[in-house]
C-alpha cells in the first residue's frame, strides 16, 4: 500500500475547540486551568492533536529565546544543534518533562533551549534581531529533515502532541508551569492523522495561535505570504495565520485591531454606512492588503506578550465566547468551557463576525 | 474559360416551400449573396460570397433560411485537408497574405476547459449568495503594505492610482474605426451602468464619449492615433499596447475604406488613408525604453492614471512581465493568442504565441518568486467565454478578465471571422452607415449589462460553492483547482494538482 501522506505534505482540513485564560494584572496560574477547560470540550476534539501556549512561563530566563523542538531522529537533532550552535549562544538546553500516559505514543525527542543569537552572526545578518530568529526557524523547518521548532518566543512556550488535549497536558506535566496566559487546543483533523508538529498552537516568535475551522481563502493567503519569506511547511490554516499576523503586526507595525480589520475585514455594506474618514482607511485597508483577507469559518485566539485577541470569521460561522470575572477574562469555543474553571463570571459576551476581542495586560509582567 | 478552384464552405439551404419571396435576404446581405430570379419567380443564392454570418436567417420571417457546411470535398488526405489545398490556390492567385479577423479557429487546447472547480462539502459550509453578502468589488493599481498616519492617528490613505470595477470583468481594447460608432457607444453605456471599464483601443476617442470617461481605458498604440493630453486626461487609465494576442510581434491595419469622416477626425489622420500602426512602438526598442514611455504618459497626467502595458502571450512572457512590472506599469494586461482581432494575418493568428492560460500561471508565479505581485495588477484576456472562465482566470492569478469577442456576441456577432471586410452584417465591425444602423446602441448596451450581469450571478453562486465570500480571496488560491486530462508538466505550468488529488 502506498504510504498515506504526512501533514506537510497535503493539506488536511480539521474542526477544532480552543479556549484561553489570561490574567490582566499578570498573575501565574498553573497549566491546570487550561487543560480543566479544554477537557470539558472533549467530543470537539477526536484525539489526532492537542496542545498548550503559556505565557509568563520562564520568568528566570525571560531575557533569551525559548526554543521548543521536536527531533524525529538522532540525525536531524546533530543537524539542528550544529545549526543552533552556529547562530545563537546556547544558555541552557534540556529535554522537556513528559510523563508516561498510555493514550500518548510515539512522541519524537522533545528538547528545550535557551538561546540568544551570536551577536556576530546577527551582525553579519544585518537583521533586527527578532526577524533573526524568525528567519532561523523558517529555516530549520523548512530545510532539516525531521526537525521541527514548536516554538521561538521568549518567556512563553508551546506543548503539543497528537492525542486527545487533556492528555496532552498530562503528558507534559503542565501542572508545574504558571503562566499569566494560557491558550489550548483540542483537533478534529478530517482525514489522515495529524502528526505532532501539525498540532495547535502554531507558534513563531511570541505570537501562537490556537484556530478552529477551515479558511476557504488558504491558498491565497499562502501564496502571498510567501512573497515575503515565510513557507508554509504545515500547510494549515494556523500556520498561515499566524505568518500573516508576524508580518502586519511586527513587521509592519500595525497594530492587532487593525490586523484583525485586514484578515476579518468588514463587508463593503458595512464600509458603505460608515463616516468618511472611516470610510476611505477601510477602503484603503481592503483594497492594499487584499490578498490577506480570511474567508471560511474559523474562531482563532491568538496569544502574544501583552495579551490575547479573539477573532471570528466576518460572518460568525464558528462559535466563540468571552468571559469575564475579575482581573481574569476567559475566551472558548463553548460557555461551558468557561463555567468548568469560572463559575460565576462578571460578564458574558458573544464577539461579532470579525470584531477582535483584545485583552491586553494592564502592568508590564516582571 | 474561366476555372475556379475555389468552392463555397457554406451552402444557403431555402425552403421553397416557405419562402414567400419577400426578398429581405437579400437586402439584408452585404455580401450580396441572394437574388431574386425575375424568371424562375425564386430566390436564389451566390453561396460562394457566403460568410455563414447568419443574418438572412435570422431576419427571414418564415424560417426558410439555414446555412450548412458543403459537403464538397477534395479526396481524403490526412496531411492535406481542405483549407491547406485552399489556401494555397489562394495564394497561388492572389500572391497575397492570407488575411483573417477574430481567434483562431484551430483546435489548440483550451486549458480552461482543463480545469475544474472545487466546492466546500461538510468540513467547510457552503455560502449562499441569496442570504449573505458575496463580493466581486476589484481594485487595480500598485498596493501599498505599509500604513502611515497623520497627526489625528487616522490613516494616510493615499494609494497610487487605482481603477475601481464592481465585478473583475472590463471590456477589452477594440478600436473605433475596426468597430462602428453604436458598437463603441454600446460598449461605453455598458461599461457605466456596470461600474466597469471598456477600452478605445487604438484608434482614439470620438468626441461624444469623452461623457464616459470616468469608464473609459483610452489606449496608446505604436500608431499614436488619436493621442493627445485632453485623450489621455479623459479616460481613468492609459493602456500602452505593447502587442495583441491574436497578432503578436505585428501591427495593425485599419483598411482605407473604413477611415469615414468621422473616424478620420477622431484617429487624426486623412480620410480614406490606410491606418497602419507599426509593429514595434518606434520609440521603444528595449525595456528602458518602456519605462520612458510609461513615466512620460504618468508625467503628462499628474500620476492621476494607471498605467497598463498589453502585451501579447508569447513564450518567456514571465520574464518579460516582470521587466514590466519593474518599469513603472501599474498593472499588467496579457491577451492569449486565441483572442480576437477585427484583422490579422491568417499564419500569425494561428501559429504564433501561446495560451493565456499558460501565461497568466507562469507570470503569477513569476511575479511571486520575485516578491513583486503586490507591485502590478494582472488582466487577463483572449477567450474568456463564461463566468467559469473568469472563475478559473481568478484563481489562476488574475485580478480582472478583459472579454471583447464574448462582449461583440452580446452585440450580435455571429463569429463569421470576416471583420477584415468592413461588410459586417450585424453592425458591428463596419463604418457603412446602413449596416451601423442595424446595432441600436441601447439595445446593445442592454444585452452587455445581460450578460455581465449574468456573469456575476453565477461567479457568486460559485464563490459562495467554494465558501468564499470575497473576490480577493479567490485571487491566485490554486487550490480551488484541479487539471483534468493534464500533463505532469501541463499541471507544474499551471501549478494546479490533478482532479482526484
Ligand atoms: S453572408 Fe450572412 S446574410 Fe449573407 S447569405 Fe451568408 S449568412 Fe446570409
Ligand atoms: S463582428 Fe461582424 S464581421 Fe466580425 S465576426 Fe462578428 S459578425 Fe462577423
Amino acid at each position: 500500500m502506498d504510504r498515506i501522506k504526512k501533514e506537510g505534505e497535503i493539506r488536511i482540513p480539521s474542526g477544532c475547540a480552543i479556549s484561553g485564560i489570561i490574567s490582566k494584572k499578570g498573575n501565574r496560574f498553573s497549566g491546570q486551568t487550561a487543560i480543566d477547560s479544554i477537557r470539558l470540550m472533549h467530543d470537539r476534539s477526536n484525539g489526532l492533536g492537542g496542545g498548550f501556549a503559556g505565557y509568563g512561563i520562564y520568568p528566570e530566563y525571560k531575557d533569551y529565546y525559548a526554543f521548543h523542538i521536536f527531533y524525529m531522529d538522532t540525525i536531524a537533532k546533530n543537524e539542528c544543534m550544529s545549526f543552533l550552535e552556529e547562530h545563537f549562544d546556547l544558555i541552557n538546553l534540556s529535554k522537556i518533562p513528559t510523563r508516561k500516559i498510555p493514550s500518548i505514543t510515539d512522541e519524537p525527542m522533545i528538547w528545550r533551549y535557551f538561546l540568544s543569537p551570536l551577536p556576530t552572526k546577527l551582525a553579519e545578518s544585518q537583521l533586527t534581531e527578532e526577524e533573526y530568529v524568525v528567519r532561523c526557524t523558517i529555516n530549520v523547518n523548512a530545510h532539516i529533515k525531521g526537525a521541527f521548532i514548536v516554538s521561538s518566543g521568549k518567556n512563553m512556550g508551546v506543548f503539543k502532541a497528537q492525542g486527545y488535549p487533556e492528555d496532552v497536558g498530562e503528558f507534559y506535566k503542565l501542572e508545574e508551569y504558571s503562566g499569566y496566559s494560557w491558550t489550548a487546543h483540542g483537533r478534529y483533523p478530517t482525514n489522515t492523522p495529524g502528526w505532532w508538529g501539525g498540532a495547535h498552537p502554531f507558534s513563531l516568535l511570541n505570537y501562537s495561535v490556537v484556530h478552529n475551522g477551515e479558511i476557504s481563502s488558504y491558498d491565497a493567503n499562502r501564496r502571498y505570504i510567501e512573497m515575503f519569506g515565510y513557507k508554509c511547511n504545515l500547510q494549515t490554516d494556523t500556520e498561515v495565520i499566524t505568518y500573516m499576523i508576524d508580518f502586519l503586526n511586527r513587521k509592519k507595525n500595525i497594530d492587532l485591531k487593525t490586523v484583525a480589520h485586514i484578515l476579518a475585514a468588514p463587508f463593503w455594506s458595512t464600509i458603505e454606512r460608515m463616516d468618511e474618514t472611516k470610510k476611505l482607511e477601510y477602503k484603503y485597508l481592503r483594497n492594499n492588503y487584499e490578498s490577506f483577507l480570511v474567508t471560511g469559518p474559523f474562531s482563532i485566539i491568538v496569544s502574544y506578550q501583552n495579551g490575547l485577541m479573539a477573532l471570528n470569521d466576518r460572518l460568525k460561522l464558528r462559535s466563540l465566547v468571552v468571559g469575564e470575572k475579575d482581573d481574569m477574562v476567559y475566551m472558548a469555543s463553548e460557555e461551558e468551557a468557561i463555567r468548568v474553571i469560572a463559575p460565576e463570571l462578571d460578564s458574558i459576551y458573544y464577539p461579532k463576525g470579525g470584531e477582535p476581542y483584545i485583552v491586553e495586560l494592564e502592568t508590564e509582567v516582571q | 474559360m474561366k476555372v475556379n478552384l475555389i468552392q463555397s464552405e457554406y451552402e444557403v439551404i431555402r425552403d421553397q416551400s416557405r419562402c414567400i419571396n419577400c426578398r429581405l435576404c437579400e437586402k439584408q446581405c452585404s455580401n450580396g449573396v441572394n437574388y431574386y430570379d425575375k424568371k424562375l419567380k425564386v430566390m436564389l443564392s451566390e453561396e460562394w460570397k457566403c460568410v455563414n454570418c447568419h443574418r438572412c436567417v435570422a431576419v427571414c420571417p418564415t424560417h426558410a433560411l439555414k446555412i450548412v457546411k458543403s459537403d464538397h470535398c477534395f479526396k481524403t488526405n490526412a496531411n492535406w485537408s481542405k483549407h491547406d489545398i485552399t489556401n494555397i490556390f489562394r495564394q497561388a492567385q492572389t500572391g497575397g497574405v492570407l488575411l483573417s479577423s477574430m481567434g483562431t479557429p484551430k483546435e489548440y487546447p483550451v486549458y480552461w476547459d482543463k480545469m475544474l472547480i472545487n466546492a466546500s462539502q461538510v468540513t467547510n459550509p457552503s455560502i449562499d449568495p441569496l442570504r449573505e453578502p458575496m463580493e466581486t468589488r476589484t481594485f487595480l493599481g500598485k498596493k501599498k503594505l505599509d500604513i502611515e498616519y497623520d497627526e489625528n492617528h487616522n490613516i494616510i490613505t493615499d494609494t497610487k492610482p487605482q481603477m475601481e470595477l464592481s465585478l473583475p470583468v472590463m471590456f477589452s481594447a477594440m478600436s473605433y474605426g475596426s468597430i462602428s460608432y453604436n458598437a463603441h457607444k454600446a460598449l461605453a453605456t455598458a461599461a457605466q451602468e456596470l461600474g466597469t471599464f471598456y477600452n478605445t483601443g487604438e484608434g482614439g476617442l470620438h468626441e461624444d464619449f469623452y461623457v464616459y470617461g470616468e469608464n473609459t481605458i483610452v489606449q496608446v498604440a505604436s500608431g499614436r492615433f488619436g493621442v493627445h493630453p485632453t485623450y489621455l486626461d479623459a479616460g481613468k487609465a492609459i493602456e500602452i499596447k505593447m502587442g495583441q494576442g491574436a497578432k503578436p510581434g505585428i501591427g495593425g491595419h485599419l483598411p482605407g475604406r473604413k477611415i469615414t469622416k468621422e473616424v478620420s477626425k477622431t484617429r487624426m489622420i486623412p480620410q480614406g488613408s490606410d491606418a497602419i500602426s507599426p509593429a514595434p512602438h518606434h520609440d521603444i526598442y528595449s525595456i528602458e525604453d518602456l519605462r520612458q514611455l510609461v513615466y512620460m504618459l504618468k508625467e503628462t497626467t499628474n500620476y492621476k492614471k494607471p498605467i497598463i502595458v498589453k502585451i501579447a502571450a508569447v513564450h518567456n512572457v514571465g520574464a518579460i512581465a516582470s521587466g514590466i512590472a519593474r518599469c513603472g506599469a501599474d498593472i499588467i494586461a496579457i491577451d492569449g493568442f486565441r483572442g480576437g482581432t477585427g484583422a490579422a494575418p491568417l499564419r500569425i493568428r494561428d501559429n504564433v504565441g501561446i495560451p493565456v492560460e499558460l501565461a497568466l500561471a507562469a507570470v503569477d508565479k513569476r511575479l511571486r518568486e520575485e516578491g513583486i505581485r503586490n507591485e502590478v495588477s494582472l488582466v487577463v484576456g483572449g477567450t474568456i467565454r463564461s463566468s467559469a472562465d473568469v472563475v478559473k482566470a481568478i484563481a489562476l492569478g488574475a485580478d480582472a478578465v478583459y472579454i471583447a469577442t464574448s462582449a461583440l456576441i452580446a452585440l450580435g456577432c455571429h463569429l463569421c471571422r470576416s471583420c477584415h471586410l468592413g461588410k459586417c452584417n450585424w453592425g458591428i465591425a463596419t463604418q457603412i452607415k446602413e449596416l451601423e444602423d442595424r446595432l441600436d446602441p441601447e439595445e446593445g448596451a442592454k444585452n452587455l449589462v445581460n450578460l455581465i450581469s449574468a456573469w456575476k450571478r453565477e461567479i457568486k453562486e460559485m464563490m459562495g460553492g467554494m465558501g468564499i465570500n470575497s473576490i480577493e480571496a479567490l485571487k491566485g488560491n490554486r487550490l480551488m483547482l484541479r487539471g483534468i486530462g493534464l500533463s505532469e508538466k501541463e499541471l507544474e505550468i499551471l501549478g494546479i494538482e490533478h482532479a482526484g488529488e
